[in-house]
């Protein structure tokens, strides 16, 4: 009755449905205090005076604060510099004390008994300003005469990075059959979580400790900065506690000012402090993601043989660095444009640029989906220019099936290979759901009559399970990767999982439980996973970057088998058998027991009340020196990353007289590795997907020329809605990841890496008879029509 | 999302609820609170007094006696299921039932958009086809006023302070097609380009139309140009070409814009989506 590989209704969903779980807003302490923060009005400028009389004079208010009061806590940290090169780093303070860099940074904070207070006293906070001018795009930052944000960034550059082999991608180029360039702009985004930031910070005087709720997806992350970083305290003085997360798509692991000012106000007024952002706040004050110019240029031979990409990137990357920021438009964007072709020459080089903007971090994909935008459009670029069917190029340029584990031209990866793959067996899939064939004709008899259908493709792969320690410290990531987690099996033979890992939405509840069922012979019903609090659960560096099946799941994995042994132990002593005759096996009815091989008389169940579980907890007749307890912690930090892959197809029609592009169709087939919980992954293909394609048609975060976000609210910035969206064909097919035991590769960020080019790629293909070779996204009504019409008048695009 | 502090007041009835406004002078009307609450929680707007008429009783009915009667307190969705409203005037129900999701629908009502004026809003560019009249009570009596004359400007309409919309009054006006259509706006699917049509038909040829325009204008306005083009016509593609055309220099001196969808698209599908108008009202 094993559970792992099934569709098994999700632990979390009750308290969920029901409304029951609790989300930071919901909790209350006694004596809470609450805050409201001002934000600069201004994309640059200095900070001349603050009075803060007048808001302190509101009755209800107990204090007003600025940046000067502030000076014994440390700037926020940037563990993550881009490896390898210089970086001008630039950081964030709890409140920013002589300039502000974008909109939205925080210069006062005012402390009152109730939110309502706290607002009206705020807008009484006087501030004298010395605006300066802005930029917001990350070329036009570098050129000479732009202003100048920060004294050690000359020319708004944190850092120069690249990656790949110049001179070889430059000859191939050179040599090449044809060399197609393009200018493809990967728009800026704004992550949207359900639930927006918060925090309530509690600091008890009397022995210094700080308990810190907040919306966190890697709460250990949040107490390592603190502790080591920020404050200059121990850990066992902070704890972090993450409580029911309505989403986080990334721009929940960062450490934000906010953070830093509620927990440093909780010590300084003596009493709880609440701070919940409001999703105006949300939209200027949390991280965006991507904002890559990226001029590429790929070469090709007339059979469709990619021989080079050759890639320059301005990165933007805000008015100041957000906890990771280097690292994403570099390691994970730049050592990932080999996509899944075996590219001869590939070279990066990418600029990070600060620019008077909000922070740029990870988003969903994180690099990822920017790289694969690049692949993806180039291979297209290429079928166009070549008069090939994209199909035929890209099995032209596959890795093949047989040449795993692969590692991409020019010491791309650094060391890394891409673990396994079977790229033609999922395009395949892909084609024959879809109905490629007949698409082509049904396409041309449609642009008989006028009407424009287009089909695009993406066979992606990606990079999953972000985690070789000893890698990652010499990409420049400043702290380790491993997970661990503990398992416990109890008296009653119930048993109790610990992660470091946190689940915002990924299920984890669920598939570790499933895991742990199968391994262990128990029900789903006696294991209950437990994390987000760093008192009781071990050390985890968090969830993102779809790792925690793949590392921390691991951990569990390996707990489990010290456990077995365990109980294999004590069955022998209590048997009077050899160890190494005890079995421990899962039998028909999924119960796990421990017996004597060939003697299955001599057999215990080990979950259950006077079972192995209450020998080892009882501890009354344990054999030598055995310790009590079933009670296991593992560590696993792996030899490398994992790479799932697939391909999506979209077949969209555009509106010829709107250019309102429609979505007729969305198929998708993704290699994940070995799956636990199939409904699990379709949910969170599904909505990589819904983010995917909404970066291609809709998102976009818009600033003006003085660095006002126009995109500033829900009534302008469109996320996706489902009534936009048709009913996705799932497929899926299953290559077990070689790097880990449980050929597990990683789920979350799939759909969102794979849909954008997807998208784009059909829209170009839609508009191809007239001559359209690329629109930058989002690909809205406006932008479609107008490319329309100039092509109509006879201009090129 | 905190509004600034602000007093309440819940009076039953309109001569009631005149007095307040006359006694308080920046006071504000609340009714369905979805146009004001949002801009008050973002501090955009700010009042000393809230005055709830939405328990007014007499203003929440719709009646059919030869002409169509909506009290103002009636909501989108009332509107938008009313048989009455679909017999008569089933353009008012595709647009009613298109303004913001279903919860806003339950709660918002057409006196107070009207009132707010926003120009992409769907409902008063169909008022507009279809010569309705505002009535509005104030201190010094009643007057009714049309439609097309009632919304000036972006947000600004024949309202004084102290005046109170009590119902809105769509004439009878036998027709033999209607048609709202619009282009969302992806974001907050408020109309990038709305139009109404009213189409009159004699056999194969089109006796008379009502054409309006909102979304892509300051205000909801009627296109005379459009109407000319398309009367007498057979609303064949010519005439369709050359009402969209007359719309487009209609309503040039009256665009809006933004970044995602600038003056000169929205000038363009207004021509598209009047013929797209045309064809849904039977046309």
């Amino acid at each position: 009755m094993a559970v792992v590989g099934k569709a098994v209704k999700r632990k979390e969903d009750p308290r969920l449905i029901t409304g029951e779980a609790r989300y930071l807003e919901d909790i209350k302490l006694p004596g809470m205090t609450h805050i409201a923060i001002l934000r600069s009005p201004h994309a640059h400028a200095n900070i001349v005076s603050i009075n803060s009389e007048r808001a302190a004079a509101v009755p209800g208010v107990i204090g007003v604060f600025t940046g000067q009061d502030f000076m014994d806590v440390n700037p926020l940290p940037c563990p993550w510099p881009a490896g390898g090169v210089d970086n001008n780093l630039n950081t964030p303070r709890a409140l920013e004390v002589e300039k502000v860099t974008h909109v939205g940074a925080g210069v006062a904070v005012v402390v009152a008994e109730d939110r309502a207070t706290a607002q009206d006293a705020v807008e009484l906070v006087d501030v004298e300003w010395e605006v300066l001018p802005a930029v917001t795009d990350a070329e036009e930052a570098t050129f000479d005469g732009a202003p100048q944000l920060h004294e050690n960034a000359p020319n708004n550059v944190c850092m120069e990075w690249d990656c790949g082999d110049q001179s070889g991608t430059d000859a191939a180029l050179g040599s090449s059959d044809v060399v197609v360039k393009q200018r493809l702009r990967n728009q800026r985004l704004i992550p949207t979580p359900m639930e927006t930031r918060g925090c309530i910070a509690q600091h008890e005087a009397v022995n210094g400790e700080y308990t810190i709720w907040m919306t966190s997806q890697a709460p250990h992350v949040h107490r390592l900065l603190f502790t080591a970083f920020i404050f200059g305290v121990p850990e066992n003085k902070v704890r972090v506690i993450s409580p029911q997360i309505g989403g986080g798509f990334g721009a929940k692991i960062f450490m934000y000012p906010e953070y830093v000012l509620t927990t440093a106000l909780s010590k300084k007024v003596g009493r709880p402090v609440k701070w919940v952002e409001t999703r105006s706040e949300n939209y200027i004050a949390t991280t965006h993601g991507r904002d890559h110019v990226t001029d590429v240029e790929v070469g090709a031979n007339r059979d469709g043989t990619i021989t080079g990409l050759k890639v320059r990137t301005y990165a933007n990357l805000g008015g100041t660095l957000s906890t990771v920021a280097p690292g994403i438009p570099t390691t994970l964007y730049g050592r990932m444009l080999s996509g899944a072709y075996k590219l001869p020459n590939i070279y990066c080089h990418v600029t990070g640029v600060y620019t008077n903007t909000g922070m740029v971090d990870a988003y969903r994909g994180a690099g990822r989906p920017e790289a694969t935008y690049v692949v993806e459009r180039a291979v297209d670029l290429v079928a166009s220019e070549l008069g090939m069917d994209p199909v035929e190029v890209r099995r032209k340029n596959f890795v093949p099936a047989d040449s795993f584990p692969y590692e991409p031209s020019g010491n791309l990866l650094n060391g890394l290979s891409y673990d396994s793959g079977n790229y033609d067996k999922a395009l395949d899939m892909a084609l024959e759901m879809t109905g490629y064939e007949d698409f082509r004709a049904e396409q041309a008899a449609a642009r008989a009559e006028g009407r424009y259908l287009g089909i695009g493709l993406s066979t992606y792969i990606e990079i999953c399970g972000i985690a070789p320690s000893a890698w990652m410290f010499g990409e420049g990531w400043g702290a380790a990767l491993w997970e661990s987690a503990n398992v416990r099996m109890h008296i009653t033979g119930d048993v109790v999982v610990t992660s470091g890992s946190q689940s915002h939405g990924q299920g984890h509840e669920t598939s570790i439980a499933q895991l742990v069922a199968d391994e262990l012979g128990v029900s789903m019903d006696q294991v209950h996973v437990q994390h987000s609090d760093t008192l009781g659960t071990p050390f985890g560096y968090g969830t993102y970057g779809s790792r925690s099946t793949a590392v921390g799941g691991v951990a569990v994995w390996r707990s489990l088998q010290r456990i077995k042994e365990k109980a294999r132990a004590i069955a022998a002593h209590e048997f009077e058998a050899n160890v190494d005759d005890v079995e421990y096996v899962v039998n028909d009815e999924g119960v796990g027991v421990v017996q004597v091989k060939g003697s299955p008389d001599q057999s215990k169940v080990v979950g259950e009340f006077m079972g192995i579980a209450t020998s080892a907890a009882g501890g009354w007749d344990l054999p030598g020196d055995m310790e009590p307890f079933l009670d296991e912690t593992a560590y696993y930090d792996p030899p490398d990353c994992t790479y799932p892959f697939g391909t999506h197809i979209c077949i969209v029609e555009v509106d010829a007289e709107t250019g309102n592009v429609g979505i007729k169709r969305y198929i998708a087939v993704d290699d994940v590795g070995k799956v636990i919980n199939p409904m699990i992954v379709d949910g969170q293909v599904h909505g990589g997907i819904a983010q995917g394609v909404a970066q291609a048609l809709w998102e976009g975060a818009q600033y003006d020329e003085n660095g006002q976000l126009v995109s500033g609210s829900m009534m302008d910035y469109a996320i996706p809605r489902a009534d936009l969206l048709p009913s996705f064909e799932l497929g899926r097919t299953e290559t077990p990841s070689p790097n880990n035991p449980l050929g597990v590769k990683g789920a979350g960020e799939t759909g969102t890496i794979a849909a954008t080019p997807a998208v784009v790629n059909a829209v170009v293909d839609a508009l191809s008879h007239l001559n359209v070779r690329h629109i930058d996204m989002p690909l809205t009504p406006s932008r479609v029509w107008e490319t329309i019409q100039s092509r109509s008048n006879g201009g090129n695009s | 999302m905190w509004p600034a502090e602000f007093d309440y007041t819940r009076p039953s009835s309109v001569a009631e609820a005149l007095q307040l406004l006359s006694d308080n002078e920046d006071a504000k009307l609340l009714a369905g609170g979805h146009s004001l609450l949002p801009a008050m929680k973002l501090r955009l707007n700010e009042a000393p007094l809230l005055i709830d008429i939405s328990r007014i009783e007499g203003l929440g009915s719709i009646s059919n006696n030869g002409s169509l009667k909506i009290g103002a307190l009636c909501t989108h969705a009332e509107i938008a299921a009313s048989a009455d409203v679909q017999s008569s005037c089933s353009a008012l129900a595709t647009a009613t039932g298109m303004v913001g999701d279903q919860q806003v629908r339950n709660w918002g009502t057409l006196g107070g958009n009207v009132a707010h004026a926003d120009p992409a809003s769907d409902p008063p560019t169909v008022l507009v086809a279809f010569d309705a009249n505002i009535n509005i009570e104030g201190a010094s009596g009643s007057r009714s006023v049309a439609a097309s004359d009632f919304f000036m400007d972006l947000f600004t309409v024949d309202l004084e302070p102290g005046e109170i919309i009590t119902s809105i009054d769509i004439p009878d006006h036998p027709h033999e097609g209607c048609a709202y259509v619009k282009m969302p706006h992806p974001a907050s699917r408020y109309a990038v380009v709305g139009i109404c049509v009213v189409l009159h038909r004699d056999g194969g040829s089109c006796s008379g139309a009502h054409v309006a325009v909102g979304g892509a204008t300051v205000r909801a306005m009627r296109s005379p140009g459009a109407e000319a083009a398309l009367r007498g016509s057979s609303l064949d593609d010519a005439a369709l070409d050359a009402a969209a055309a007359a719309l487009k220099d209609d309503i040039a001196n009256d665009l809006i814009g933004d970044m995602s969808f600038p003056e000169a698209y929205r000038q363009e599908m207004a021509g598209v989506y009047l013929k797209r108008a045309v064809k849904a009202a039977g046309g």
